[in-house]
């Protein structure tokens, strides 16, 4: 067992916890995107920066990757800390403004100034599907292609899958597309997210059988603009 | 046929968890390209997902997807050779060759890139093409870099290149000579050793000129071949301990008149050869 004190609160949890789980396990809130149970942690989305350390020495770890230590003093909602996942909401909100679930953490967190120029974007890069893919549908079709600026995600070569069963699996996890599908109204939505088969980073044309059910589609449609 | 080579390319590299980029290194190095088919075999014939393969591949800049040119120049934009000028080598190369950087021309000669430092910043503005470094090029110098590559830069002249020089060896064994001076190669009386590959048994005449590859042999031994060297005289076959630090075939000593020995690796197409000096050592 490992102690460590989390807002001044002291608590044991087992070794290689995260400070993610040792925080949820005494009911603070961290925000997380690219943080799915049953997935591996990837520390992509950089929301759930928590502060480790005291004085000068402090730094900032995404607390999904972080394991527990003995002795850690952690601050999940500091100055320091708030400042950082502010700016990384904005961040996240010029690349994806269409983006529910994005939306929803910028006006959790008041974020209410955009600073950055909207992008639109189908992809926040947050790895949720390919992890999806991988991990638990057993299939690696989609991947990280490119580095830098032209970072994607996609099948090899951009033509459909040997591997892929059109399970939907990395639709349903995407957290930028959601409203795409949804729009604003979940309960009314008639694909329920995953019947827009073709994941919002393929390229459309040349999959051509396996549409996007969400017509107009919200993302493709303020892009034309 | 595709299958056949990436079988016996991975059986070079089995078990090695981090060699899928030696792999797709050398399949560039034959290519100048990596071939979807290619991609596609060495991920099935390997274990790995076709996405992993794909994903290494289109990380490194390394790699290119795109059929290459046969020349590869890369002219630098980093800091240094950009206050040099070097963006204006830059335009120059994409004017002369009618392409943009990152393109090959339409007959496959010119791959154009830029790159962003070659570690050679005193050296800028710098233009590397298929390895040779071109120091302080200047716009008028273009049309010239251009026109050397096309001939082919890996050609010496023999005759004025002092890192060639002629050397004399004799069989480790029997102290005879090797050389042969009826048979001459580049002006020199060559290396005349006997050698056995497969079935095949024949004579074989090496260049004794240090910096040249030239050799000829009775049979046409194929590339790859590991062959069996014997000196002529005392038909014992020349090997020693060593192994090529670069394909791992066995090394074969001869010594050198005047003291020293030189190590030649026994793989046809191979160059790998050492020059030992008693205490000095040239590779």
């Amino acid at each position: 067992m490992v102690t460590l004190t989390i807002n001044g609160l002291q608590v044991s949890v087992e070794e290689g916890t995260t400070l993610l789980e040792a925080a949820k396990f005494l009911n603070f809130p961290i925000p997380t995107l690219c943080h799915m149970e049953g997935l591996s942690p990837y520390g992509a989305c950089r929301l759930c920066v928590v502060e480790i350390g005291e004085g000068p020495r402090s730094r900032l770890v995404t607390s999904c990757t972080y394991p527990a230590e003995e002795g850690l003093v952690v601050r999940t909602t500091s100055k320091r800390v708030d400042r950082a996942r502010r700016m990384v909401i904005e961040l996240l909100l010029g690349t994806c403004p269409q983006s529910k679930i994005i939306q929803d953490i910028a006006s959790k967190y008041n974020v209410r100034q955009q600073r950055f120029r909207q992008e639109y974007d189908d992809c926040i890069l947050c790895g949720l599907c390919v992890r999806m893919c991988a991990e638990q549908m057993m299939a690696k079709a989609i991947g990280f292609r490119g580095r830098g600026e032209t970072r994607s995600i996609g099948t090899p070569f951009d033509v459909k899958s040997d591997v892929c069963r059109l399970c939907g699996g990395c639709i349903y996890v995407c957290p930028a597309c959601q409203l795409r599908c949804t729009y604003n109204q979940p309960e009314k939505a008639v694909c329920g997210g995953c019947a827009n088969i073709a994941a919002p980073c393929l390229k459309k044309p040349e999959f051509e059988d396996m549409m996007c059910y969400m017509d107009p589609c919200v993302a493709c449609e303020i892009k034309k603009d | 046929m595709v299958s056949e080579e990436v079988s016996k390319l991975l059986e070079r590299h089995e078990g090695k968890q981090g060699a899928l980029i030696s792999i797709l290194e050398e399949i560039q190095a034959r290519y100048s390209y990596l071939p979807q088919e290619l991609l596609r075999e060495v991920a099935v014939q390997s274990g790995r997902s076709l996405t992993d393969v794909y994903g290494v591949a289109t990380f490194y800049k390394a790699f290119s997807l795109q059929p290459r040119g046969k020349h590869l120049i890369s002219v630098c934009l980093g800091t240094a050779c950009h206050v040099r000028g070097g963006p204006a080598i830059a335009d120059e190369l994409e004017k002369q060759l009618g392409i943009k950087a990152g393109q090959t021309t339409p007959d496959r000669e010119f791959t154009l890139e830029s790159v962003n430092c070659l570690g050679a910043c005193a050296l800028g503005p710098v233009v590397v093409v298929d390895g040779h470094y071109f120091s302080n090029v200047k716009s008028s110098q273009v049309k010239e870099i251009l026109e050397k590559s096309k001939k082919g830069l890996d050609i010496v002249e023999i005759d004025t290149d002092e890192r060639i020089f002629p050397i004399e060896v004799s069989c480790a064994r029997c102290n005879h000579s090797l050389m042969d001076s009826e048979h001459q190669i580049d002006g020199h009386p060559s290396i005349r050793v006997t050698v056995s590959f497969g079935q095949r048994h024949g004579w074989m005449c090496i260049s004794s000129l240090w910096g040249s590859y030239n050799v000829t042999s009775k049979h046409e031994i194929p590339y790859e071949t590991i062959v069996n060297f014997f000196c002529p005289h005392c038909h014992a076959e020349l090997i020693g301990g060593a192994s090529c630090s670069e394909c791992n075939a066995p090394m074969v000593p001869m010594v050198i008149r005047g003291g020293g020995v030189v190590q030649l690796c026994s793989r046809r197409g191979c160059k790998n050869h050492i020059l030992d000096l008693g205490g000095t050592v040239f590779e």
